[in-house]
């Protein structure tokens, strides 16, 4: 028993994490105070969002390894509820949000029900076309203004309804807290026992049965983790821009960029998503408004060109550059 | 005798109708080391996969405890108390060593706090103690042998089949292996080995069962198996009369 209390690799890792993680939260929070710039203000905004969706997602693609190129349709899910809820029946969207996320977290487990049955790359194919079947379906429905979207009026500043004159600092703050308590989760899933049975899952499935790990359950335990919490993003995104409609919502390029951040960061990590999201959102962003303009697609081509290389040069995600643990090292390289 | 830990009954499977194991009965004493021996393709693999619940036999009855066990899956069997490993090392590369034993120790807790004490009391059985943080793909070939009977022996099984833990080892580690065997044995619990090495298999086993195209061919003590002139012509001629 005496071995348990020694502190080893892992409590010191899981400790060092934590404080990382606070100092982190304490500079992010005092970082738009010097800024004057709204337009950076606003990038700084996206990036957090993206920050805690990118995290969502790799609860089920990064640890558990399904990789789902379908994200986009839990983000819509969250995003319609909490803007239908408030704007037709005027419950606030700090309500609404959690009626979102549970939605999005049922329909990440009946989209599992028959896909996690497929192995491998079929998952993903399944949760393409069903993403793509979503935004179809969205578009031609009627109660949700079909492809018009939803505009969300201002009513008055208020914090329970999210809504504010001027939004990008208060949205400072809550896309924050939203990228934190994803940071959260899945910092408390990597020490937890289902935390374990997913990487399980992801490296060896034989393997994992043999020690007793229950494969579909495991896969949709992660599944519904990460559409909720994928679910509560689309709801703040909504309420930020003040807007709705299926291709913001649900579209093919949405599923793609909540998955990006955390390939590109280091799958299965738990600072993947943050590092790939303050990389590839201003990334995008910033090709955009310079090049975008232009036509043709410019931005596109040479973000997807920065990707390749980021990919070449670096396999394992840029968290690997940080001397902390990789997901195929799964090393802990940074003592001094 | 002592009660049997396992019984086979006319077990039978045959895949896309090749016959890998026809009406196969023997049965396993508590506390023994039982080898599965036989030449390739006597059926080995399929009688293993069986018993630890990895597929569904076509006919027969496998007791464990006495309960049957046939076509409850590898999750079921692990729980009641059947380990195993795997022939060709399975690790969980993302993982540490220490993790990869503790998935096996949430078997039996919930908390990580003690997953990770149990994983730590059987790496230290296993003599991987010094790896617990060491990435499992960094691991030397016999330390992942190793890592493969950990990782089974944090479910706490009572029966534990081991799939050729011992080839492809320099006679050395193997001797180390046959070692870890023994001590896993002192603990109270049962093994079965599938192996080729008979050199080192023999003298470590209490008995044998020798499969040959897929039928029992004999069954018996290491003496009785090396002077069986069946099992002398199907297994050690095909493999020493060269």
């Amino acid at each position: 028993m005496s071995l348990s209390l020694r502190p080893n690799a892992i409590t010191k890792r899981r400790r060092r994490e934590l404080l990382v993680g606070a100092v982190l939260l304490v500079l992010l929070a005092l970082l738009p105070l010097p800024i004057g710039n709204v337009y950076l203000r606003g990038l700084i905004v996206l990036t957090l969002l993206y920050a805690g969706l990118a995290q969502g997602w790799n609860v089920l693609g990064g640890y558990c390894g399904q990789i789902s190129l379908g994200h986009a349709l839990y983000f819509g899910i969250g995003a319609y509820t909490s803007t239908i809820l408030f704007t037709r029946f005027g419950i606030p969207p700090t309500l609404g949000l959690f009626v979102g996320s549970g939605l999005a977290a049922l329909a990440a487990l009946l989209v599992g029900w028959p896909s996690f049955r497929l192995s491998g790359h079929y998952y993903a194919i399944a949760t393409l076309v069903i993403g793509l079947m979503a935004e179809l379906l969205v578009q031609n429905w009627g109660f949700v203004n079909a492809a018009m979207g939803i505009t969300i009026p201002f009513h008055a500043q208020s914090w329970l309804d999210l809504e504010f004159r001027v939004a990008v600092l208060p949205f400072h703050y809550v896309m924050l807290a939203y990228a934190a308590i994803a940071w959260i989760i899945a910092w408390l899933i990597e020490g937890s026992r289902w935390g374990f049975y997913w990487r399980a899952v992801k490296d060896d499935v034989e393997a994992a049965q043999s020690l007793a790990v229950r494969i579909f359950p495991s896969k949709m335990a992660a599944a519904s983790i990460s559409g909720a919490i994928t679910g509560v993003g689309g709801a703040l995104y909504a309420q930020y821009i003040g807007f709705i409609d299926p291709d913001s919502g649900f579209g093919l390029s949405l599923s793609v960029l909540i998955a990006l951040p955390a390939v590109v960061g280091g799958v299965g990590t738990l600072w993947g998503p943050l590092i790939g999201a303050a990389v590839l959102i201003p990334l995008q962003q910033l090709s955009a408004a310079w090049l975008g303009g232009a036509g043709g697609g410019v931005d596109l081509m040479i973000y997807g060109a920065l990707i390749v290389v980021l990919a070449l040069a670096r396999p394992q995600g840029l968290v690997s550059l940080f001397g902390v643990r990789s997901q195929a090292g799964g090393e802990v390289m940074d003592n001094g | 005798m002592a009660e049997p830990i396992l019984e086979l009954h006319s077990v039978s499977k045959s895949f896309s109708g090749v016959a890998a194991n026809v009406d196969i009965s023997f049965a396993v004493t508590r506390g023994e080391i039982l080898g599965l021996i036989g030449p390739n393709g006597a059926g080995k693999s399929s009688l293993f996969n069986s018993i630890s619940g990895a597929i569904v036999p076509d006919g027969g009855a496998i007791l464990f405890e006495g309960k049957p066990i046939s076509g409850l899956g590898p999750v079921a069997c692990t729980k009641r108390g059947i380990g195993r490993t795997f022939q060709v090392v399975r690790s969980f590369d993302s993982m540490t060593v220490l993790e990869n034993v503790m998935v096996g120790a949430f078997a039996r807790v919930q908390r990580a706090r003690h997953a990770m004490a149990r994983a730590l009391e059987v790496l230290a059985v296993c003599g991987l103690d010094g790896r617990a943080d060491t990435p499992a793909h960094a691991l030397t070939p016999p330390e992942k042998r190793r890592l493969e009977v950990a990782r089974a022996l944090a479910t706490e099984p009572r029966l534990l089949l081991l799939d050729e833990m011992l080839t492809g080892l320099t006679p050395t580690e193997a001797q180390e292996g046959v070692q870890l065997v023994r001590a896993i044995r002192a603990r109270g619990i049962t093994i079965i080995m599938v192996e080729h090495v008979m050199e080192i298999l023999l003298p470590l086993i209490d008995r044998a069962v020798v499969l040959h195209l897929g039928r029992k061919l004999a069954e018996g003590s290491p003496a009785e198996i090396v002077q069986n002139p069946e099992v002398i012509r199907a297994y050690l001629g095909d493999r020493y009369g060269t």
